[in-house]
């Protein structure tokens, strides 16, 4: 199956239908796992058992910034290729996008209150996922405020991609600048500088965060193709009756829209 | 397992993801209802697509 036969909803759809609970049932077992392997972890000869928070904290700052990549990605569909999904897939992720980057925001600050004596600092690290997150609800605010989802996903395309150059900022702020934020010590170049202890269990609970995702996206994205069939519908209803009432009566309240 | 002196600080990271994967499931899941509930209304009250088929039919 390849992205152009995608581009037909109804067989997205069917293709949705079955993977949903194959993905679901993944997702499950893997957060059994990483949980148990989480809970099982010995405590950090400097942290104590506070580095258990690692294990959600980094999968959800990792997925905040993963998310805005599909969403850039799926704003080229939109406006290069006009995928008639690219907008769906985009404007279904936002909403999941701000849940992690506020769970990575929240287990930060409580990671940091014990460890670094401060719940927040304005360093460049904490600050750009701020932003990240104002952006998140920035762009579902757009959706909101634009009736037409065709116009909405042009706006939102373009503020997604422009939005897209923050990303970088993100991942190379420990570097750039002097941050009370840690250095990258899983992704970078040299290998990762944490024991497989903490790293396997790490590496798990990510997968299982990450296939969360896609089981969620794809589940919002049937909601959203659902969404715009009821609106072709309503709006087939209105024509309908609009049709139906004559000329001379046009103008006059009626009940068009209150579906 | 201990978690030390700073057990509530874990606690409620943990118990703020389970909180928030939570809702973010339960909105998906009555989104999916309510928008299957309205499209089957819209179809008993007459309205259907061009194609004939149900809007709700995703097989």
């Amino acid at each position: 199956m390849t992205l152009t036969d995608l581009a037909n909803p109804t067989r997205f759809l069917a293709l949705a239908a079955r993977l949903l609970p194959w993905l679901a049932g993944l997702t499950a077992v893997l957060f059994s796992i990483g949980l148990a392997q989480s809970a099982l972890a010995p405590d950090d000869y400097q942290q104590g058992a506070t580095v258990k928070i690692m294990f959600i904290h980094v999968p959800n700052a990792w997925l905040s910034m993963f998310v805005w990549a599909v969403m850039s990605a799926a704003s080229l569909g939109t406006l290069v290729w006009r995928h008639p999904l690219a907008d769906v897939a985009a404007k279904s992720a936002a909403p999941i996008g701000a849940a992690f980057t506020f769970l990575a925001l929240v287990t930060g600050a409580l990671w940091g209150r014990p460890m670094w004596g401060t719940y927040w600092e304005w360093d460049a690290r904490l600050t750009s996922v701020l932003i990240l997150f104002l952006m998140y609800l920035g762009l579902i605010a757009l959706w909101r405020a634009v009736e037409d989802p065709a116009r909405a996903a042009r706006a939102a395309a373009v503020l997604t991609l422009v939005g897209a150059l923050n990303l970088p900022i993100i991942k190379f702020s420990v570097d750039w600048w002097n941050t009370l934020h840690q250095p990258a010590s899983v992704m970078r170049i040299g290998g990762p500088t944490l024991d497989r202890a903490f790293l396997i269990p790490l590496l798990v609970m990510a997968v299982a965060f990450t296939l969360l995702f896609l089981t969620l996206h794809l589940a919002a994205m049937r909601n959203e193709i659902l969404r715009r069939r009821l609106r072709s519908l309503q709006m087939m209803q209105a024509r309908a009756f609009a049709s139906d009432v004559g000329p001379a009566t046009r103008g006059a309240p009626t009940q068009l829209g209150a579906v | 397992m201990s978690l030390g002196p700073y057990a509530s600080f874990i606690m409620t990271s943990y118990l703020m993801a389970a909180a928030v994967v939570l809702a973010l499931i339960a909105w998906i899941v009555i989104d999916y209802r309510n928008q299957t509930r309205r499209l089957r209304e819209m179809e008993r009250s007459g309205v259907v697509r061009r194609s004939g088929r149900s809007a709700t039919d995703i097989a």
